[in-house]
């Protein structure tokens, strides 16, 4: 461990705002990146379920 | 197709949808625990334990977010551009699939290098953009990858679509060399490469580490990124075939 407190850690010497933005913005991405296609194939799946259940009963 | 022996048996089960979902299916678990584990090991890691830099003191922390992510945007392209080829030329329909998922991933990690290159350009440069030739080339890649995005949106016909994005990722591959160079070509305010395989590293071991896991675990995140767009693209386009239909009802 690099720092003695907490709150060490989080003002990095000064540099704490821009190191946490930084981590801020790359987790975000990071986890836009897995989530968003999770909630797609979701949606995606119950389209189409719908459109099978349609078909289904047309027939 | 099947005649031409020179090319090996899984380049052609690579082309059917079906086995590419499956495959992908039993490949995703393990990648997204390697991911996670990874990435959160190396976020910790280079926050916490890693020792700070003699002249940048703690900013350069960003570092471990900053290179995997460049480097991750880069490969991501040449991957969108080589898969855009396969489908231009053997018309393989799931190599224009992954080069369709590559897109937005690509553009959301070009971002992250280039939001993370700003943020760490305050404190060490003094400014958060100067029109230098690397921070410059690395923006265009950016806009190649809205351009492949704004081509498939624009267009209605899949297959045009895919080939006339396919064009232009290859056309933008020239970008992928003159990123790379451009900080031998010109002089640059940005520093040259920190991180390679081949070369002993420049930084001691303690930093050099946990920058190897980040870059490790960058790609897997990828991987499981482009695993879950690839297998949605696989069961939209195929909705209309028996397998998707059972999948479906199965659920």
């Amino acid at each position: 461990m690099q720092f003695e407190t907490m709150s060490e850690f989080i003002t990095m010497d000064g540099h704490g705002l821009y190191v946490w933005l930084s981590y801020g913005i790359g987790v975000s991405i990071i986890v836009g990146n897995l989530v968003l296609p999770l909630f797609k194939r979701k949606e995606l799946m119950k389209s189409l379920a719908r459109r099978l259940r349609r078909e289904n009963n047309t027939q | 197709m099947a005649g031409s022996s020179w090319l090996p048996r899984w380049f052609f089960q690579l082309a059917s949808p079906r086995w590419c979902y499956d495959i992908t299916g039993k490949l995703l678990p393990g990648f997204f625990v390697a991911a996670i584990l990874l990435v959160v090991a190396g976020v910790v890691w280079a926050l916490a334990f890693a020792p700070p830099d003699y002249q940048q003191g703690n900013s350069f922390r960003i570092m471990y977010l900053h290179v995997p992510s460049a480097i991750l945007a880069q490969s991501c392209y040449m991957l969108m551009a080589v898969a855009g080829a396969v489908g231009l030329i053997w018309k393989i329909k799931v190599a224009d699939m992954v080069a369709y998922a590559c897109a937005p991933i690509g553009a959301s990690i070009a971002v992250m290098a280039l939001a993370t290159g700003a943020i760490w350009g305050k404190p060490t440069w003094g400014s958060w953009w100067v029109w230098d030739a690397r921070l410059t080339s690395m923006l265009i890649l950016l806009f190649l990858y809205m351009g492949v995005m704004a081509l498939y949106a624009a267009m209605d016909n899949e297959s045009m679509a895919a080939k006339a994005a396919s064009v232009l990722s290859l056309v933008g591959l020239v970008n992928i060399p003159i990123i790379k160079y451009s900080v031998e070509w010109w002089n640059t305010l940005h520093q040259p490469a920190t991180f390679t395989l081949t070369e002993k590293p420049a930084m001691p071991i303690e930093m050099w580490l946990p920058l190897l896991v980040m870059v490790i675990g960058f790609y897997c995140f990828f991987s499981v990124s482009l695993m879950l767009r690839l297998r949605n693209e696989i069961i939209r386009r195929e909705r209309r075939s028996g397998w998707v239909r059972e999948l479906i009802a199965s659920k």
